[in-house]
């Protein structure tokens, strides 16, 4: 009994893992999809008011953050902020059009590695958890926005 | 050779010289817009820096790896990214019934691609090793020196893929107590296991999970030597680890761990826990666990807890 018991739990505990390890996710080829799927996030974020409240934190933090300040200090912040806010909406399946350029265009002359890329993550975390945002609807938005490394990241 | 060189060589100028105007026009061109702030930003590139996400390097596990707490994961320890170096020292103490396991070591992660490892474990068999009359509080020492490659995917950034992150591994281990080892029937008191990971983040669910297959002969990870009288082949083992991301400092999971079943006098059982990990900042990180060790040699349900402190960068 004790052994089918422990070839029991043993099974389970692997499949359980085994799935969640290799579950096949389909590779978007949009680097920002918009997934109608993400309303209810969009919802918790705020809707399009609620973007635009986080994007005034979320630049505060990209300047005050030595790792992102120099590639932010003297854009159109204005402009960068309202283009993010755009961006971050049609991700979350909400009723917005994005109207800027392409991640590739906006950051093929910059010199960005791997470690700047993290660091503006962790800034928009920081303005996240400000906005009193749920971790759970932070982690659904920054899976879809993830994968832009490819994009942004211009440095080996 | 001569007729050769005499013949080429004005090509080779004549095409140099076709390369360097090209690169002058090229120049030109850019030069005509200044770049921008921006365009001038340049990233830190000190290899000291700590820019891997809020425990995505793991913590320590038991034998110095970066994993859980049991098992090796396919991530590198330390927060470096791929143009920086990380570093940790753990201390590890597990209480079970009739004995403890104290570890500590260090490791350092190179370019977020290779990491290297060496701990000490020390399993202290209290009053178990006087009834055995090996003395109370008998203990074996056993060092253990781990190498880390990973080799492909991003467990973290490649949220559109389903691909893990994969790295194999060695673990060499070196017990100091062969004479007790070879009288229990252990065939060596040396061994190295062979493992392999894959490692994947579900951002979207929050949920970070593992797979590990070990190759191994090592008695209770190698507390009890290696190989024994009911079997002396290095046996595939498989591990699995899944958390819970509850913030970005929190998360909590459980762990499994398979175990070979190789001397005739002490039954080996898999391993469990259940944990929970927080790192307050990249600097430091506490595990707290439940183990459920099973048997271990004369004395069955080895259940209790399990503390570890990492610090590093």
């Amino acid at each position: 009994m004790k052994t089918i018991y422990k070839l029991a739990t043993r099974l389970s505990l692997m499949v359980l893992i085994g799935v969640a390890v290799v579950a096949p996710i389909h590779a978007a080829e949009n680097p920002a999809p918009a997934d109608p799927s993400l309303l209810p996030v969009f919802e918790q974020f705020g809707g399009k008011p609620g973007l635009d409240a986080l994007m005034e934190d979320f630049m505060i933090k990209l300047i005050e953050d030595p790792r992102t300040r120099n590639y932010f200090a003297e854009v159109d912040q204005k402009h960068v902020k309202a283009m993010l806010a755009e961006q971050f909406c049609v991700i979350l399946g909400g009723p917005c059009t994005y109207t800027g350029k392409d991640m590739k265009e906006t950051h093929a002359k910059l010199s960005i590695n791997e470690g700047g890329f993290n660091a503006l993550v962790e800034d928009l975390q920081l303005a996240m958890d400000m906005h009193k945002i749920p971790f759970r609807a932070q982690n659904k938005l920054l899976g879809k926005l993830a994968p832009m490394h490819r994009e942004v990241v211009t440095l080996p | 050779m001569k007729s050769v060189k005499r013949f080429t060589g004005p090509g080779v100028a004549a095409l140099m010289l076709f390369m360097a105007l090209g690169e002058s026009v090229h120049a030109q061109d850019e030069t005509t817009q200044e770049p921008s702030p921006a365009e001038l930003a340049q990233p830190d590139t000190s290899m000291a820096g700590s820019d891997k996400l809020l425990l995505t390097g793991g913590v320590s596990q038991l034998e110095g790896a970066a994993g859980g707490g049991l098992t090796p994961w396919a991530v590198i320890g330390g927060y470096g990214t791929g143009d920086q170096i990380g570093g940790n020292a753990f201390y590890t103490r597990v209480n079970v019934q009739d004995y403890h396991l104290d570890g500590a070591g260090m490791l350092i992660g190179f370019l977020d691609r290779i990491e290297l490892s060496i701990a000490q474990q020390r399993f202290d068999t209290e009053l178990v090793g006087e009834a055995l009359g090996l003395g109370r509080g008998f203990t074996f020492r056993q060092n253990i020196v781990g190498l880390k490659i990973k080799l492909a995917g991003d467990a973290v950034l490649e949220q559109d893929s389903w691909m893990p992150q994969f790295a194999v591994g060695l673990q060499y281990k070196k017990n100091d107590r062969g004479a007790v080892l070879d009288a229990i029937g252990a065939k060596d008191d040396q061994g190295i296991d062979f493992y392999a990971s894959a490692t994947k983040l579900y951002l979207s669910q929050s949920i970070l999970a593992n797979i590990t297959l070990r190759f191994t002969k090592a008695n209770q990870i190698g507390i009890l030597g290696f190989g024994g009288d009911r079997n002396n082949s290095y046996e595939p083992q498989l591990e699995g680890s899944i958390a819970w991301l509850l913030n970005r400092k929190l998360a909590i999971g459980a762990e499994y761990r398979m175990k070979p079943n190789n001397l005739g006098i002490a039954e080996e059982d898999d391993w469990f826990d259940a944990f929970i990990a927080w790192a307050p900042t990249k600097h430091v990180s506490l595990t707290l666990a439940y183990a459920d060790l099973g048997n271990i040699v004369i004395k069955d349900n080895q259940r209790g807890p399990y503390l570890s402190v990492q610090v590093g960068f």
